[in-house]
């Protein structure tokens, strides 16, 4: 009986305590940098696009609701042909980002993404490039990677040796 | 000339009740929030007033559906009962002086047969569903009447022995010298547990728990019938505020405001404090709330009544 006297008593002190809520369409709630929400595909340093096509995030996708087609452009380098994501399945769970080995999908903290149309929730390569480099603004896959794609030649990235000669016997 | 006036009064009342048992909602809910540090209805107009009548709109709206395996006249019927007998019940409560329906000399008795006569909504709606959880949720509804309401008419006797009469009128006008509260407080938590186990509020809703039985006895009711339940509720949250003003707290009494004015803010504090209730205690087991009102409550009515007649005879000699 005094427990829940006391309990009264401790909810009615709240009275005088502030709401804690965030009042939302006026009042926006911070969302970290890390936040998952709509996914973006990133460019490099240098302007060029990131993604290398090689499917991973496809693969990964818990959901199904990336689609993407790789391609050549006259270097070499594989770039998508089409790159799709359907926002009306992705659930934001970030995977795609993990799997990317270019970190060229990231994931935004922009989750104002509402439609009135259900096609309009399909987003082509062209909606999701962005100018920047995103999360990790120095970072160049191929200058790393061994490929020469126009980017740098054989031997001449960070950490790299230039080639060895195997014919020559000098040491 | 005089039936002309009772006829307004009794649009007038109706009337206002409707619409405060429609604000009630919105105040419990915005209440609520305030207690746990939230803001509550606030978009639809001002404050959030218009939200009752939002709510309003989509319930009409609202597919009126009688589940094919209920017992349809009675399905229809039960709702009505529970609106009908406490707007019946407020027909006797004074408002002010002057200010009544029905000036009945057995007020007490009225309101506690209509506040038992309520309990046959839940039964019945709880039986004819056809639903064992809603004939689970009558049953319960059956049992904390049958329980509850001994006490709660124990509960009263107190006030009426110390004021002599069974007239509501009478009862307020006998606080004069000092309200009720000060000699009969054991009595007004006794009535207060029993009126808020009567209207089905929480602590005391197991008739409609939704963590054991869905909903109880309204689980098969939607669209309007269901919003009539709702009404039937609130408007009974405001008939034991207003009854407990008038038998424990002097009713219209007090100084420099109009005494109508007066009745609404006792009134207002005692719908705060059953709201509180229900922010604050959590709902008992069944066996625990029969226990309870066997075991503690009702003794307590008792020895509160004997104590209150051998303290009056022992006045009067």
């Amino acid at each position: 009986m005094l427990s829940q006297l006391r309990s009264l008593w401790k909810v009615f002190q709240h009275s005088f305590t502030p709401p804690d809520t965030v009042q939302y369409p006026e009042q926006k709630p911070y969302l970290a940098p890390r936040y998952r929400g709509r996914i973006v595909l990133t460019r490099d340093p240098d302007g060029e696009e990131r993604c290398v096509a090689c499917n991973l995030c496809a693969a990964v996708c818990p959901v199904d609701c990336i689609a993407l087609q790789q391609g050549l452009d006259e270097n070499g380098r594989w770039q998508a042909e089409f790159f799709r994501i359907n926002f009306s399945r992705c659930i934001m769970c970030g995977l795609c980002e993990e799997a990317c080995p270019t970190y060229a999908i990231q994931l935004t903290p922009d989750v104002e993404m509402c439609e009135y149309d259900r096609q309009n929730m399909v987003y082509e390569k062209e909606h999701l490039l962005i100018a920047g480099s995103g999360k990790y603004p120095d970072y160049n896959f191929y200058r790393v990677a061994g490929k020469d794609v126009g980017v740098k030649t054989k031997g001449s990235g960070d950490n790299e040796q230039p080639p060895e000669d195997y014919r020559s016997l000098l040491p | 000339m005089a039936e002309f006036m009772t006829v307004l009064y009794v649009l007038l009342t109706l009337l206002l009740l409707l619409v405060l048992a429609a604000m009630l909602i919105w105040y419990e809910r915005r209440l609520l929030a305030l207690w746990q540090d939230r803001y509550g209805p606030n978009r639809v107009g001002p404050f959030g007033l218009l939200q009752v009548a939002a709510d309003m709109i989509k319930i009409f709206f609202k597919e009126d559906w009688i589940p094919p395996f209920a017992e349809k006249a009675v399905f229809v019927l039960a709702p009505a009962v529970v609106v009908i007998t406490m707007l019946l019940a407020f027909a006797n409560v004074p408002f002010a002086e002057s200010l009544w329906v029905s000036d009945l000399n057995v007020g007490v008795l009225f309101f506690l047969a209509m506040s038992a006569l309520a309990a046959y909504s839940t039964i019945l709606a709880g039986w004819s569903s056809n639903n064992k959880y809603a004939l689970l949720g009558g049953m319960r509804a059956a049992a904390q009447m049958i329980s509850y309401d001994v006490f709660m008419g124990l509960s009263l006797m107190g006030v009426v022995l110390l004021s002599g009469s069974f007239n509501l009128r009478e009862i307020v006008e006998a606080q004069q010298q000092g309200w009720h509260i000060t000699s009969q407080f054991v009595a007004f938590g006794i009535f207060m547990v029993a009126a808020v186990a009567e209207s089905h509020r929480l602590p005391f809703d197991l008739p409609e728990a939704e963590h054991e039985i869905i909903a109880g006895f309204h689980t098969e009711y939607s669209g309007m019938k269901f919003g009539l339940f709702f009404v039937g509720e609130y408007l009974s949250v405001l008939l034991i505020s207003a009854m407990s003003v008038v038998l424990f707290f002097g009713g219209w009494l007090g100084p420099i405001l109009p005494p109508f004015i007066w009745f609404c803010l006792k009134t207002l504090l005692v719908v705060s404090f059953i709201i509180l209730l229900r922010a604050a205690i959590p709902r008992p087991r069944f066996d625990q709330l029969m226990a309870f009102g066997w075991k503690l409550m009702l003794p307590l009515a008792l020895i509160n009544l004997l104590l209150t007649g051998a303290v009056l005879l022992w006045w009067e000699a």
